[in-house]
């Protein structure tokens, strides 16, 4: 409820803010410009390209057969960008949110997130990649069951070890930020979904990751919940963030400014767009961050 | 983050807390068996020690051959030796016998009863014994005095109780009798004094004694034709009883011309060497207790690994987040590893506890002694057990794919 700056510097402390060349070394790519990790200059114009994908294959075993999921997808996302990865079930969509997550790795192509190139990393430095570099926002939430709100917003803190103070500061911050500092000591369990998505991007922003990756996050709730959490993700972008957002819902997808469709593991179609992004007025004020949102 | 490692398994604990105190069950009976069973085997090995050395560690007991033998082991006739004056005298030279204190005979008469005030009673061991005996047997004196050597001197007809005797005789183990005259068979022996109580040995009742002067004995019930009943040596040190031992033989055999002793022409009894027997019978039973119990506490670490098996299955998709949000390997790891060892390390306090407070109470009898190294063993295999056990399921969890993880339902 205190009146916050639409772009605070509370990312300026970042985790691994000391070391970017340790990971960024890896790839020294000619006219790649690493940037600094979680540097806290957030869509301020910085030149773009924190995603970029280079006709990335991924091919399953299954049995005898081969299952192409990705058909050599080239992209690039901008820093500050908010898209939309639309297609069918079936089509490479999640295979890819994978890849951009780096939960996987492609079989072929090169993936560059935030300057550094992610192939052949060691399992524990792409545990410190999605630490510091990705948010992740999942259909099912996956909060950590009978562990407080706050405390699972500190979870990727504890990773990045932060001192208990410094995390639990942070953690609050980016609980206001997603409208629940009433909520902080509440358990998921006493959480409406709409509640829980929202500690969930709590969790993602709160290492001020580099994008923040959501998977159906809308998936599994009412259309209520699923306008707070949307306009959760517009004002995050609004403030600088990079949001990539997989969806098969088309209002959901109307929010970004940029709308892929894959099919077959191939880009089909790729167009940016006008978001539509004010129904926080129409719809009253349901998020205490509501308010902030029309300030911005 | 060892610190958060802790935070989270204790978390990890709580969350399941039936299972949690089912889990740690099985270490507690582990370690408290452990515990518990080494004392009641080593009360066991000191209550028999404490019966042997109430007989005296370094005494020596000659007696006739023969009996419990059958006589005649190797086919040839082996001679009986009658214990006698002689070999009294020859076994109190402190140059032959350099490691022997000193020595009384013994002559046992059976079967007399005594009488006085109208109560009678057969004292269970009637025995005339050289004033030197009650120190060889560390017998003292509640009341009264024991005999002497003016005593020994003059067949003086006086005889030291038991308190067992007292009892039966005077009507009270407490009732003082020094100067009443009983009648023992036909003849009247003045009591001069009362033994103090010694209790049962594990075999007899020490206290149903009545001793007198060897030679009233020999005057009035024995004769002194026979030879001696028994012959209680005592030796210098519980050290030097080998030692006694072989003197006594090599004397007895010099004594009697025996040149090929065959074993079976006396018998010495050493009770140091017994007490070492029945020690180290007493070990191999504390050793066998504890080998059971250990395997209860093995039993106890199977059920932490089963159990943490479990868990990680359960939270397999927890596992799946927290590596999704940039937890390493060793991070997941030290989370399992902690909760396997926290598990077995309360579940070892509690079992030290209840060991502890177990072995205030009597077991089958004994009296439980616990021992420290039983203690810190039982508590140190605990820990270790968790730290064994929990190993494969934690390195099962943090070897998990984050996304095969995430997907588990």
């Amino acid at each position: 409820m205190t009146a916050e700056q639409p772009r605070p510097d509370w990312s300026a402390a970042a985790p691994g803010a000391a070391s970017p060349s340790a990971v960024t070394d890896r790839s020294p790519v000619a006219g790649d410009r690493p940037t600094a990790v979680g540097d806290g200059v957030v869509g301020d114009g910085a030149v773009g390209g924190v995603i970029v994908v280079q006709t990335v294959f991924k091919t399953y075993a299954l049995g005898e057969i081969e299952v192409h999921a990705l058909n050599g997808v080239t992209l690039t996302i901008d820093r500050g960008d908010f898209v939309a990865i639309m297609g069918a079930s079936g089509s490479g969509k999640s295979t890819l949110m994978n890849i951009l997550g780096c939960l996987d790795l492609p079989t072929r192509g090169r993936y560059l997130l935030d300057g550094v190139d992610v192939r052949g990393m060691a399992d524990d430095d792409l545990a410190d990649i999605r630490n510091r570099k990705i948010g992740f926002v999942f259909q099912s939430f996956n909060l950590i069951p009978r562990t407080t709100a706050i405390a699972n917003v500190e979870l990727p803190l504890i990773y990045a070890g932060l001192k208990r103070s410094a995390r639990r500061a942070r953690a609050e911050r980016a609980l206001v930020r997603v409208g629940l500092a009433d909520r902080m000591n509440h358990l998921p369990s006493e959480l409406s979904g709409g509640q829980q998505q929202r500690v969930a991007v709590a969790r993602a922003i709160a290492t001020n990751p580099a994008i923040i990756l959501a998977d159906e996050p809308t998936g599994n709730l009412d259309t209520r919940s699923t306008l707070e959490v949307l306009d959760v993700f517009t004002r995050l972008n609004d403030e600088g963030r990079t949001v990539v957002l997989i969806t098969h819902e088309d209002d959901v997808a109307a929010r970004a400014k940029r709308v892929i469709r894959l099919r077959d593991g191939e880009i089909i179609e790729d167009h940016r767009q006008v978001p539509h992004g004010a129904s926080v007025h129409r719809y009253g004020d349901p998020v205490n961050g509501a308010t902030e949102v029309a300030r911005a | 983050m060892n610190r958060e490692n802790f935070r989270i398994a204790i978390q990890g604990i709580r969350s399941n807390r039936l299972r949690s105190a089912l889990t740690m069950l099985g270490i507690l009976i582990g370690v408290a068996a452990v515990i518990l069973l080494v004392a009641v085997g080593n009360g066991s090995s000191k209550s028999v020690q404490k019966q042997l050395q109430s007989l005296g560690t370094n005494i020596l007991t000659v007696s006739r051959g023969g009996f419990g033998r059958g006589g005649n082991t190797n086919g040839t006739q082996s001679v009986i030796v009658n214990l006698n004056a002689a070999d009294v005298k020859a076994l109190s030279d402190p140059i032959n016998a350099p490691d022997i204190k000193s020595v009384s005979p013994v002559r046992n008469a059976t079967s007399v009863t005594a009488s006085t005030g109208g109560n009678t009673y057969a004292p269970g061991t009637f025995q005339g014994v050289y004033p030197g005996y009650a120190e060889i047997k560390n017998d003292q004196v509640s009341v009264g005095r024991f005999f002497d050597q003016a005593d020994q001197d003059a067949h003086a007809n006086v005889v030291v109780l038991g308190t067992t005797v007292v009892q039966n005789l005077f009507g009270s183990a407490t009732a003082n009798p020094v100067g009443a005259n009983v009648k023992f068979g036909s003849t009247t022996l003045e009591v001069v004094g009362v033994l103090k109580s010694k209790g049962t040995n594990g075999f007899q009742d020490q206290d149903d004694i009545a001793l007198m002067p060897l030679t009233t004995m020999e005057d009035h019930f024995t004769g002194s034709t026979t030879g001696y009943s028994q012959i209680v040596v005592e030796a210098n040190s519980r050290g030097s009883s080998n030692a006694a031992s072989s003197e006594i033989s090599s004397i007895l055999d010099s004594n009697h011309k025996i040149t090929t002793p065959t074993g079976n022409e006396f018998r010495v009894l050493n009770q140091a060497s017994l007490l070492s027997t029945s020690s180290n019978t007493a070990h191999t039973f504390t050793v066998l207790l504890g080998a059971v119990a250990a395997i209860s506490l093995l039993v106890g670490g199977i059920g932490v690994m089963n159990i943490m098996l479990v868990t990680v299955t359960e939270r397999t998709r927890e596992i799946g987040i927290r590596k999704a949000i940039g937890a390493r390997k060793g991070d997941v790891l030290g989370q399992f590893l902690v909760e396997a060892v926290l598990l077995s390390v309360l579940g070892g306090i509690l079992g030290v506890i209840a060991g502890l407070v177990g072995s205030h109470f009597k077991v089958v009898g004994i009296q439980p002694v616990v021992q420290m190294y039983s203690v810190f063993l039982a508590f140190g295999v605990a820990l270790l057990v968790g730290l064994f056990f929990g190993i494969y399921p934690a390195n099962r969890a943090a070897s998990l794919r984050p996304i095969d993880a995430l997907r588990y339902e």
